[in-house]
């Protein structure tokens, strides 16, 4: 069974349309990548299967693992296995990172039903992923993203992803922002995490991340519909030729 | 909370029952306030001639008064005859067990997670002899004295130590002050008393065993806390679990004293009846707190969280007197609903190199109204005084408000303030971050609040910045999402 399946997603902002019938599927162990110039609705696409009701779904469905996934609140499908890196990790002052985590995953655990893990066996496990990804212990007591360099917020996501253990991962521009040995790390890190049970979903504007964590799958995104698909030549082939080769989408209805 | 606006109205309400002459032995005095009025409280309590005079004396000063209208607070005229300025402690009808008690109480309660024993106590339920609060209360008394710590009640003070009642009376918060604190001195009822003698660090948190006893909390409280040389204190003021109180108005005075090197660190928590949700009812709590610091090196902390009240009208200060002297103020209000709160501090700095904080954090969400106002004056002769004042708002919606209202006074010129303030909304991104991890919208906001307390919060004693965490989160119920 597809970790996600989505069918003609049509999703919208204040009666603008931004998605225009996205369709995608995804089998458990694939990474897929997203690719598209700016403002062809890639965040937009993460955003919604993520649950952001700043968005409104006006048509299509989505499944994640089986599941009608457009019925669930944000939370019950973060849950539910569904975790998004985002392009811009928010800060929540005052609040320490392992705090917060320990609120995620006792959450997660809580709606399957596991007990809650306690504070060493907590510690344990965040010490075994931040090794994963280079961290120092310091970042635990310091607030979430808080005064945070661009290399550390998108750490600290992956951190997070290594953490809860998602079904489905989904990655906006995770490489933006990053030198090039945050990169590797931070792509380490993606690439620790890939496995059988678990899709992965990069959503990028370069190809140079793709070098380090290469996809099974390459989509092209623009505005709002995914007109292309290859396997990781694609990526190749529009970093060397950009977007405007690619004829344009067929009208919508 | 609809059987306590109930009550409050009934009681406004109610007729004048005793004649004054005939019912002199009736538990309450009647309504009203004139001069026989004090001589009767005075004469019920067995006060010393000294404690009349200076009744008597706040109340004719209090009659040239007019209550003070430069709050940013909202509320009808107080008719302050129609008050009952004194009644003996009442004893409320017992309830035989919890289920009669209002439901809701109980599941703030329950989730406060105050213990069943202590939710009987509070809520006025009749308790089996096993748990005996009076024989802690005496333990810990007895070890106190031991080391000539006096704790007790005011009234008690005045018959066993009327000297140092006498002496410091008034010394910080003179009978003439304001309205609500002449008032106040006119005709408290009673308080605290605590005295710190020389080079005794008080062993115990005072007041955190003494929870349940202070359920009784007085309209007019007066309170006042002397730490001598080297001595040091730190006092609970409040609980943290709701209480039911049938007076609309309460006119609090604390006075805080400490001599040479001497600390005191007050921590409060009031969560008084704030109204419904259509802000009807609530307390009008107007209180004077301010402590002086009289000897060098000497240090006062202010410590507050204000969630309860509909109105609340409170500047906790410090004087800076003595040489090197600190001064520090940690606030956290919230104004949920229809609340209002008009709140900051003032340091006063007058000794030498004295050094004053002031960190506020104010919460508004519903229709509150949340005003920081502020005055920070450092006179002529206090040579490089230093100030650092930091202000955060956070809005919860867009139908409440924030202010800020800081003052500063400079008479001298080696002398720096540093203001720094914020204002934030409860962020939407914020809020869908958590939610992408899994953590339910009531925790998120609970969390990001906390987050942006933490600062006041680790001021608190660990026990109580438990309990504040969990009733900020209570009082916030719904108010989000
Ligand atoms: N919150 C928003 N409000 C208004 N317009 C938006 C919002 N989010 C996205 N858009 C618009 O939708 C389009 C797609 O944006 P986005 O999904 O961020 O693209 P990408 O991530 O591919 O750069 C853009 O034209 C952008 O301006
Ligand atoms: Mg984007």
């Amino acid at each position: 069974m597809p970790i996600l399946e989505i069918k003609d997603l049509q999703a919208g902002i204040a009666g603008r349309q931004i998605l225009r019938g996205v369709n995608l599927t995804i089998v458990p162990g694939e990474v897929h990548a997203i690719m598209g110039p700016n403002g062809s609705g890639k965040s937009t696409l993460a955003q919604v299967l993520a649950g952001r009701d700043t968005y409104v779904v006006t048509g299509g469905s989505v499944r994640l693992d089986g599941q009608d996934l457009l019925e669930l609140s944000p939370e019950e499908r973060a849950c539910a296995g569904l975790f998004l890196a985002f392009q811009y990790p928010v800060e929540i002052p005052g609040v320490s990172t392992s705090y917060f985590l320990k609120a995620a995953l006792n959450a997660v655990r809580k709606y399957h039903g596991q007990p809650e893990l306690d504070a060493m066996d907590f510690l344990k496990l965040m010490k075994q992923k931040m090794k994963l990804l280079d961290m120092d212990p310091s970042f635990l007591s310091r607030a979430v993203n808080e005064g945070f360099s661009g290399g550390e917020k998108k750490r600290n996501e992956i951190l997070q992803m290594a953490v809860l253990d998602p079904k489905l991962a989904i990655l906006d521009e995770t490489d933006s922002g990053l030198d090039i040995d945050a990169l590797r790390i931070v792509a380490g890190g993606v690439n620790s995490l890939r496995g059988p049970d678990r899709g992965i979903l990069l959503v990028t504007h370069y190809q140079r991340l793709l070098n380090y964590i290469v996809p099974d799958y390459v989509h092209v995104l623009r505005d709002g519909q995914i007109i292309k698909s290859g396997d990781k030549n694609l990526a190749l082939e529009l970093e060397a030729r950009g977007y405007g080769w690619l004829e344009e989408p067929a009208a919508v209805h | 909370m609809p059987t306590d606006t109930g009550t409050i109205e009934t009681l406004a309400n109610k007729e004048y029952e005793w004649g004054f002459v005939t019912d002199i032995d009736a538990d309450a005095l009647p309504k009203g306030l004139n001069e026989d009025i004090i001589r009767e409280i005075s004469r019920r309590k067995d006060e010393p001639e000294f404690l009349l005079d200076f009744r008597l004396k706040a109340y004719r000063h209090w009659l040239t008064m007019v209550p003070p209208q430069w709050a940013n607070i909202k509320y009808p005229p107080i008719d302050f005859q129609d008050i009952i300025y004194y009644s003996a402690p009442k004893s409320k009808k017992k309830l035989a067990s919890l289920d009669e008690v209002d439901p809701e109480l109980l599941r703030t309660y329950a989730k406060l997670g105050v213990p069943l024993a202590e939710q009987k106590l509070l809520a006025n339920v009749a308790v089996d002899a096993v748990f005996d609060s009076v024989s802690v209360a005496t333990t810990f008394k007895a070890k106190l004295a031991e080391m000539g710590v006096i704790f007790g009640s005011f009234s008690e003070a005045v018959k066993t130590h009327p000297d140092l009642v006498r002496k410091y009376l008034g010394s910080v918060v003179p009978y003439s002050d304001n309205f609500y604190a002449t008032l106040n001195s006119a005709v408290f009822s009673d308080g605290s008393f605590c005295f710190v003698p020389k080079g005794v660090r008080c062993p115990m948190e005072l007041s955190t065993y003494f929870r349940i006893n202070a359920k009784e909390t007085g309209q007019f409280e007066r309170t006042l806390i002397i730490a001598e040389e080297g001595a040091y204190v730190s006092y609970l003021e409040g609980c943290t679990a709701p209480m039911r109180d049938e007076n609309q108005l309460h006119a609090a005075v604390v006075e805080l004293v400490a001599l040479d090197n001497a600390q005191i660190k007050y921590s409060t928590v009031q969560n008084w009846y704030p109204g419904d949700k259509q802000g009807k009812g609530g307390i009008y709590n107007f209180v004077t707190k301010r402590g002086k610091c009289l000897g060098q090196n000497s240090r006062i902390s202010w410590t507050q969280v204000e969630t309860g009240s509909a109105i609340t009208w409170k500047y906790p200060s410090v004087i800076l007197q003595g040489d090197n002297s600190i001064g520090e103020f940690y606030s956290v209000a919230l104004a949920n609903n229809y609340q209002q709160a008009d709140t900051g501090t003032k340091m006063i700095h007058i000794g030498k190199n004295t050094r004053s904080t002031i960190v506020s954090k104010g919460i508004s969400a519903g229709h509150g109204q949340n005003t920081y106002r502020g005055l920070v004056k450092v006179l002529k002769g206090a040579a490089d005084a230093r100030n650092y004042t930091q202000c955060d708002s956070l809005l919860l919606g867009d139908q409440c408000g924030a202010h800020t209202f800081p003052y500063i006074e400079m008479k001298n010129t080696t002398s720096r303030a540093e203001h720094e303030a914020s204002t934030s909304k409860i962020g939407e991104d914020q809020l869908f971050y958590c939610k992408q991890r899994g953590i339910a919208l009531e925790d998120a906001v609970n969390m990001i609040i906390n987050g942006f307390c933490k600062e006041v919060f680790k001021e608190l004693p660990m026990e109580f910045a438990v309990e504040a965490q969990k009733l900020l989160g209570v009082s916030l119920e719904g108010s989000v999402g």
